[in-house]
């Protein structure tokens, strides 16, 4: 795999950008690998890249029915962050935060991580109280996290309005710093890029349509492109994992819902952090285009139509333009959904399914793209070993048998 | 935004109804009587169909009644709507 430096980027202008090579390969793909990762997402990208570079498994396919980052990782918000409430969450975000801090030169190639500043505003009492709790449990964890007054808050971000008598007043806000935003589609290339350059096969265009499943152990797929088999299978598949799973017989506690964002017209750079209101469900940030990115809160019908609720994007713009009112002179350009899937207790399921052999990484909700590093991370070495790894571990599928639900819906009632 | 048919007040816009998840799903008649296992697929697991789905749906800023609608969850097209302990409709999508 040729690097890419400033040097090679010198050498292409002399010939016109026109001799780059292609990132990856678009192999056809064999009979039978070691492990195939189904779904071309950063997830499943990353998933496969661990697999190839921790573990030494090369042996590997990822099963794409569209093309890679097709789905929610070119639908999200961009937004990362690890400030979570319960332990096993903020080891999680918090190991793929660390990841992200070194992405970049980890895959030699720019992802455009920006750790300008995740706010998350306090309206009320109530608000304030929570996020107080919130910031010091997340400082016992070791993770930065500080309080800001409505005075610093103006500061940080002077296009919010902090005066005392608007709809939704800011009492204060809490701050991680080392929070910010990355882009969205280099996640999914570098880490194709980086999986493909160690040897794994990425297949697009490859929709499974069935399992192959002998005696309660899984044996291999079938798919639009043929008959792949192998004894180890990851699905990674967002919004489709229940679909998946009634393939392979078993049932999920997820429901797919769509889950908006929205883009404004382009202005002068305004706003330097991410901010995010948890109490009026608004999260809103300003790409390097200078477009705001905004995020809406999610229907609550079963969907997998990829598009959102017009009342949802009119109750988003409402709150919005009263914490920002330099927004109402403002355009949307365009707007879309993807769909995410939702747990009762708002965590992710990562590991062993009921049939041996078939591993699932799924629910990551309205949270799953911050979490691509160390979410592909430990999904590669719960595949490698077989076994879920401490990381993965409390994220099991059975804890909705045993009752070990790790609760961030009720815990934190925040924003994912 | 779709538009719903309530049973008892007619095509009203979306926004005054809220849905409430999957119809259908029977409280186990004695719950002392099942495994953790049946519990937590009756408190937690979905369908979650790609196709048809039979959900509640209530009309919480109109009437405030409860009633059950058959969707395409592909297209969102509503394909029937009916009352709380009906049969589910056969529909196709």
């Amino acid at each position: 795999m040729p690097g890419y430096s400033a040097f090679t980027l010198v050498r292409n202008a002399l010939s016109y950008h026109e001799n780059w090579q292609r990132a990856w390969r678009s192999p056809e793909p064999r009979p039978e690998y070691d492990i195939l990762v189904i779904g071309g997402g950063g997830h499943g990208l990353a998933t496969a890249y661990y697999l190839a570079r921790e573990h030494g498994i090369n042996n590997v396919a990822v099963l794409e029915k569209g093309w890679i980052g097709g789905g929610n990782t070119g639908r999200n918000t961009t937004i990362v962050r690890s400030n979570y409430l319960w332990d096993e969450s903020a080891a999680i975000y918090e190991h793929s935060l660390k990841l992200w801090e070194g992405l970049s030169q980890e895959l030699n190639f720019n992802v455009m991580f920006s750790q300008r500043g995740v706010m998350n505003l306090a309206h009320n009492l109530h608000d304030w109280r929570e996020l107080n709790r919130r910031v010091h449990a997340i400082r016992l964890n070791g993770i930065d996290s500080e309080i800001l007054n409505a005075r610093q808050v103006k500061e940080e971000a002077p296009i919010l309005n902090v005066s005392r008598d608007s709809r939704y007043p800011i009492i204060g806000a809490s701050m991680q710093r080392r929070g910010g935003t990355a882009r969205h589609d280099a996640v999914a290339w570098g880490y194709a890029r980086g999986a493909d350059a160690r040897g794994v096969d990425i297949i697009q265009n490859c929709e499974v349509t069935g399992f192959v499943i002998d005696n309660g152990k899984v044996a291999g797929v079938e798919t639009t492109r043929g008959r792949i088999k192998a004894g180890r299978i990851g699905v990674v598949v967002a919004g489709h994992s229940s679909v998946l799973a009634e393939m392979a017989g078993f049932r999920m506690p997820v429901e797919s819902n769509p889950l908006q964002a929205l883009v404004s017209d382009p202005i002068k750079p305004v706003l330097d952090c991410v901010v995010m209101s948890s109490a009026v469900h608004v999260y809103v940030s300003q790409s390097d285009r200078g477009e705001f990115v905004i995020g809406a809160g999610s229907d609550a019908h079963v969907s997998y139509s990829q598009r959102g609720s017009f009342d949802i994007i009119e109750g988003i713009m409402g709150a919005l333009c009263e914490l920002v009112p330099m927004v109402s002179r403002m355009k949307l350009m365009r707007q879309w959904g993807g769909i995410v899937d939702v747990t009762p207790d708002r965590s992710p399921i990562i590991g062993k399914t009921p049939v041996e052999g078939l591993f699932i990484n799924c629910a990551w909700g309205t949270g799953g793209f911050k979490s691509t590093p160390g979410s592909g991370h430990a999904f590669a070495a719960t595949l490698a070993a077989g076994e879920p790894n401490d990381m993965a571990g409390p994220f099991t599928l059975d804890r909705f048998r045993t009752g070990f639900l790790i609760d961030e819906a009720g815990a934190a009632a925040v924003a994912h | 935004m779709f538009l719903i048919e309530c049973p008892w007040c007619g095509p009203r816009s979306q926004t005054e109804f809220h849905c409430h998840g999957e119809a259908h799903i029977a409280r186990p008649k004695y719950p002392d009587a099942v495994s953790d296992a049946e519990w937590a697929d009756y408190v937690f697991n979905r369908s979650n169909t790609k196709g048809v789905i039979y959900e509640r749906w209530v009309h919480n800023h109109g009437c405030r009644r409860w009633f059950n609608v058959a969707r395409d969850t592909v297209s969102d097209r509503i394909l029937a709507v009916y009352r709380v302990g009906g049969k589910r409709p056969e529909v196709t999508p």
